[in-house]
């Protein structure tokens, strides 16, 4: 028993990491912050932060590609692995550009709150196994209720935080009443084994029921549509910071698991892609997918605040991602993981300008970008590269996320299936897309300053960095993007 | 020849180098961008001395790219993307002597135009259907913010209305490829590949792939009834930016179609070839007749456009060798007379008289005002109705001739646009220049204040241009030395048989 014990810290150290990294925020700040001011707190805090989030990483690598560990609990593959990463890196990228931009009563409790939130996430890349999947995922998301909600002078926030908990108190409801319908069904909670006991039962209404719930669980925590009401007032009102990570980290993290579970676990019930066969969750999967793509993309044209903007097209994203998860199961998760990391870095960088104008200012109505060429041409610069990514523009790399999914899609069993005709109302809607992309970049980069906001916008040094580090990796990933996809078998 | 690719960096190179220049000042942006321009059209002129005419791409470079969807790094040359490059050449650096005057955000202004060329230039010379796709798209964004931030009247509606077609155009085209891509079994992207997966292919499955792919690339070809985005995009658009929407992106519409959709669907071709004649010979017509009743200089010129493309099209659908060179041999003329139209239209004409209204012109004695514009509008004018002696001429006689071959009904309506296009061209000579002929008119209420003379870049620009048509008005065989050996390649001849090697 020693030995798996010993596998299982060996396997969870980045976790150990991160929590251990959160503790010594906290108590660094108890001991000797309150002497210092607020900044020179949050400076301190997120390097902690970071360095922990450093050693998370050099665990999750020393930890390698070793396979199933602790009987199966937890896999480590490459996407596991990548994830991991992946997950890492977003979650320093928000802690980074903090300093000088985010103001925050309690420093040292956002960085630590992060951390747990992170430690969801990596947990999430590494599970294959219902009680901790379920663990996992509400430790990220309990961090995430606090993150939206974190910002005390904004009553939006608080919207925000307190809208994000309900709605995803419901859903993780759904989540634990699915998972127990299963766990009936099959007497096991792991996903190996209940695949193999799906293989053998047959399909009843129970199993149904169970995939659906679980189904409208993942769509509520995705943003999909119809599952998406808290998307547009959570990316609004909550802290730019805290909507960057909801944005993307917890994405890349969720999809992973999504995609274990659901090929891992339940792929004996997947059913066709063909209409004909409709016992199975991909006739659910693609309706999802098919609204999240029609609403996210249309509603998104109607409205004037660039946060809702970008919560809209994230539900538009949400569904093209659904589609990776589909084609994962013939062609392996390395399109998906792609296509969620690059929007993820892009999301992360647009979110990251919002906080550095939003310091000088509003930055809600589009019109409160007007002018940021002239403002400030660096934000510009790379709000430009964000946003063409978002909108799928080559050599970016958003753009190749979506080339490899839908290009798997057609693949899959051209338009003979479902799967394909998805990915051409895809191809159709980033054409609907780039309508209010444009519209974000026309007044960041056509029009002229308003008169009552046009002074020069510093941006502090670390969201300089930040942010041009972003942008070169999606230009570098669009351009290679066989640096990553190689990495996942 | 293995210099080509280098006109593709050196745009990029300095787009990069105007940014920062324009920063300063800028003239260094102007001088950066005229620089930049004339290397890449010297590098095309020295790649073409050494060009041996041949079937076939010829290839330059070819590298792995992407190893996991089989994509290549894979640029080449045949005479036809050859005569696109020298075209590209020619057009950018014409358009940089006629925008010499930009001031406001100049570094930026240039930035955009190279990045445009980089990615035209990239398009003619990519032998890998992902890779002309990505330099397609690249070229798409530079276009709203060009047209958007230095464009007149009605810039934001029209900007945006340009990309929105332009960008749905090439998603549709997307779904095309991807379709064959994955039909083909997913290996490769290289367009002969593709097209011999495409033999295998059913007979419906090219049929709607045919489709997908040729209108998907016709939209940004300004073909009936897509077109409606190329007036609004050519007449609100700065000087530079139209001559380079009518002189070379309106070609990358019907380069894709030639090289991409036509080859690799023969069978689709053959399909769908009466319906793409006829549209084509609407387009010719329509566009013709509009451009005969506009009340807006600019409008003119870029219906006119519309009614030029519609020969290119219908050149394509012809599909022989002689129909198909001719629209290769019109792509390039209208690429040099529709930019000298738009430079004095836009740059000579409006920035002096701050209007583009015929009936305003009108009252302007603009020959004796502006009398070098006026030359230049009736050497561009006369090239524009297919006089002999410019390139227009052998360009549309080898469509008809080809297209005659094809069905002689075709070939009627079609030359019957070349009447049409005279009397659009005689009009807008006559009333925008020659001013009114009601003596009841007293001299005196014209307004005779004197213009900023026409400076040394726009003289150069027209003079280079107005070589580039009557050159090969005179000696079209330079030209279609390049084109017709192309056109013998395996693939080419698939499709102008009708998909019956």
């Amino acid at each position: 028993m020693n030995g798996h014990y010993a596998s299982l810290l060996h396997a969870l150290l980045p976790e150990a990491s991160l929590v251990l990294g959160a503790l010594l925020v906290l108590g660094f700040d108890l001991f000797s912050g309150r002497r210092n001011s607020a900044s020179a707190r949050l400076s301190a805090s997120v390097i902690i932060g970071l360095l922990a989030i450093a050693a998370a990483a050099y665990h999750a690598c020393d930890a390698g590609v070793g396979g199933n560990a602790f009987k199966g609990v937890l896999v480590l593959d490459s996407l596991g692995l990548m994830t991991r990463l992946g997950a890492l890196g977003l979650a320093a990228l928000t802690l980074a550009m903090a300093p000088g931009v985010v103001r925050l009563r309690h420093p040292a409790e956002y960085v630590a709150v992060v951390l747990f939130a992170t430690t969801g996430f990596t947990l999430m890349a590494v599970v294959q196994q219902l009680l901790v999947a379920f663990l996992a995922i509400e430790l990220a998301s309990l961090s995430l209720y606090i993150l939206a909600g974190f910002d005390k002078h904004r009553p939006e926030s608080a919207e925000a935080g307190l809208k994000y908990f309900l709605f995803g108190g419901i859903s993780a409801a759904f989540l634990l009443f699915g998972f127990s319908l299963i766990y009936g069904l099959t007497g096991s909670i792991e996903f190996t084994e209940i695949a193999r006991q799906l293989q053998v039962t047959q399909g009843n209404t129970l199993l149904v029921v169970a995939l659906v719930m679980i189904l409208v669980a993942f769509g509520f925590k995705a943003a999909a549509a119809p599952f998406h009401l808290w998307a547009p007032d959570v990316y609004q009102g909550a802290p730019a910071s805290s909507a960057a990570l909801i944005a993307s980290a917890s994405k890349l993290a969720g999809f992973t698991l999504f995609v274990r579970l659901f090929w891992a676990g339940f792929g004996p019930v997947a059913g066709g892609t063909g209409l004909t066969t409709l016992p199975g969750w991909i006739p659910a999967f693609v309706i999802v997918a098919v609204v999240s793509l029609v609403l996210g993309n249309i509603a998104a044209l109607a409205q004037t605040s660039v946060r809702r903007i970008l919560a809209y097209s994230a539900i538009g994203h949400a569904g093209a991602l659904l589609l990776g998860v589909l084609v994962a199961g013939r062609f392996g998760p390395a399109s998906l993981y792609f296509y969620a990391a690059t929007y993820g870095l892009a999301t992360v960088g647009a979110f990251g300008v919002i906080a550095v104008v939003e310091r000088a200012g509003r930055c809600d109505d589009l019109g409160d970008l007007a002018g940021l060429y002239r403002r400030s041409p660096l934000l510009a610069l790379c709000l430009l590269v964000f946003v063409l990514s978002l909108a799928g523009i080559p050599p970016l790399a958003g753009f190749f996320g979506k080339f490899l999914v839908f290009s798997q899609a057609l693949k899959l069993s051209g338009l003979a299936g479902t799967a394909g005709w998805v990915a051409l109302l895809a191809i159709a809607m980033s054409a609907v897309a780039l309508y209010y992309y444009m519209l974000i970049l026309k007044q960041a980069i056509v029009v002229a300053p308003r008169p009552a906001a046009e002074s020069a916008i510093k941006v502090p040094t670390p969201a300089a960095a930040v942010l041009v580090l972003t942008a070169t990796l999606l230009v570098l990933l669009g351009v290679f993007p066989s640096l990553v996809l190689q990495l996942i078998h | 020849m293995n210099a080509l690719p280098w006109t593709i960096y050196l745009s990029f190179a300095g787009s990069a180098l105007a940014l920062v220049a324009g920063a300063r000042s800028a003239a260094n942006a102007r001088w950066v961008a005229l620089l930049t321009a004339l290397a890449g059209g010297v590098v095309s002129l020295f790649a073409a001395r050494e060009f041996t005419p041949g079937p076939g791409l010829q290839t330059i470079v070819n590298l792995p790219w992407i190893r996991e969807l089989g994509i290549r790094y894979h640029l080449a040359a045949d005479g036809i993307s050859l005569t696109m490059v020298v075209l590209t050449g020619l057009a950018a650096t014409a358009g940089i002597l006629f925008s010499w005057n930009i001031k406001d955000r100049a570094g930026e202004f240039f930035a955009l135009y190279l990045a445009l060329i980089g990615g035209v230039y990239g398009v003619f010379l990519s032998a890998d259907a992902f890779v002309l796709f990505v330099f397609y798209e690249i070229a798409i964004v530079p276009k709203y913010f060009l047209i958007a931030i230095w464009g007149s009247k009605n810039r934001e509606y029209a900007a945006m209305k340009l990309v929105l077609y332009s960008f749905a155009g090439s998603a549709v085209m997307l779904g095309g490829l991807l379709w064959a891509y994955g039909a083909a079994g997913g290996r490769s992207f290289a367009l002969n590949d593709l097209a011999a997966a495409a033999v295998n292919f059913s007979r419906g499955d090219q049929i709607g792939m045919f489709a997908l792919v040729f209108f998907g690339f016709a939209v940004l070809a300004g073909m009936f009834p897509f077109h409606t985005w190329a007036p609004t995009g050519h007449a609100a658009a700065p000087t530079a930016a139209s001559m380079l929407l009518a002189g070379v992106v309106m070609k990358l519409g019907a380069y894709g179609c030639l090289r991409v959709a036509m080859p690799l669907f023969p069978v689709g071709l053959a399909f769908w070839q009466p319906a793409i004649a006829w549209l084509a010979i609407a387009g010719i017509l329509y566009a013709g007749l509009v451009a005969l009743v506009q009340d807006d200089f600019k409008f003119v010129i870029g219906y006119s456009s519309v009614s030029h493309m519609g020969f290119v099209l219908l050149g394509l659908a012809a599909a022989n060798s002689q129909s198909v060179a001719g629209a290769v041999l019109q792509m390039y003329s209208h690429g040099i007379i529709a930019g000298l139209l738009f430079a004095v239209v836009g740059r000579m004409v409006y920035e002096r008289t701050h209007t583009r209204r015929l009936v305003d012109l009108r009252a302007m004695p603009l020959h004796r005002l502006l009398p070098f514009a006026a030359l230049t509008f009736v050497i561009a004018g006369l090239a524009s109705m297919g006089m002999p002696g410019f390139s227009g001429f052998p360009a549309e006689l080898t469509i008809l001739i080809g297209t005659w071959k094809t069905s002689p009904l075709w070939a009627l309506f079609a030359a019957s646009g070349i009447l049409v296009a005279a009397a659009f061209t005689l009009r807008a000579i006559q009333v925008s220049f020659f001013g009114t002929t009601d003596k009841s008119v007293p001299a005196s209420a014209v307004d005779h204040r004197p213009f900023e003379p026409i400076t040394w870049a726009e003289k150069a620009g027209t003079v280079l241009l107005v070589a580039a048509t009557v050159y090969i008005g005179l000696k079209p065989d330079a030209l279609l030395n390049w084109i017709t050996p192309a056109l013998n390649s395996p693939l080419f001849q698939a499709a102008l048989k009708g998909g019956t090697p």
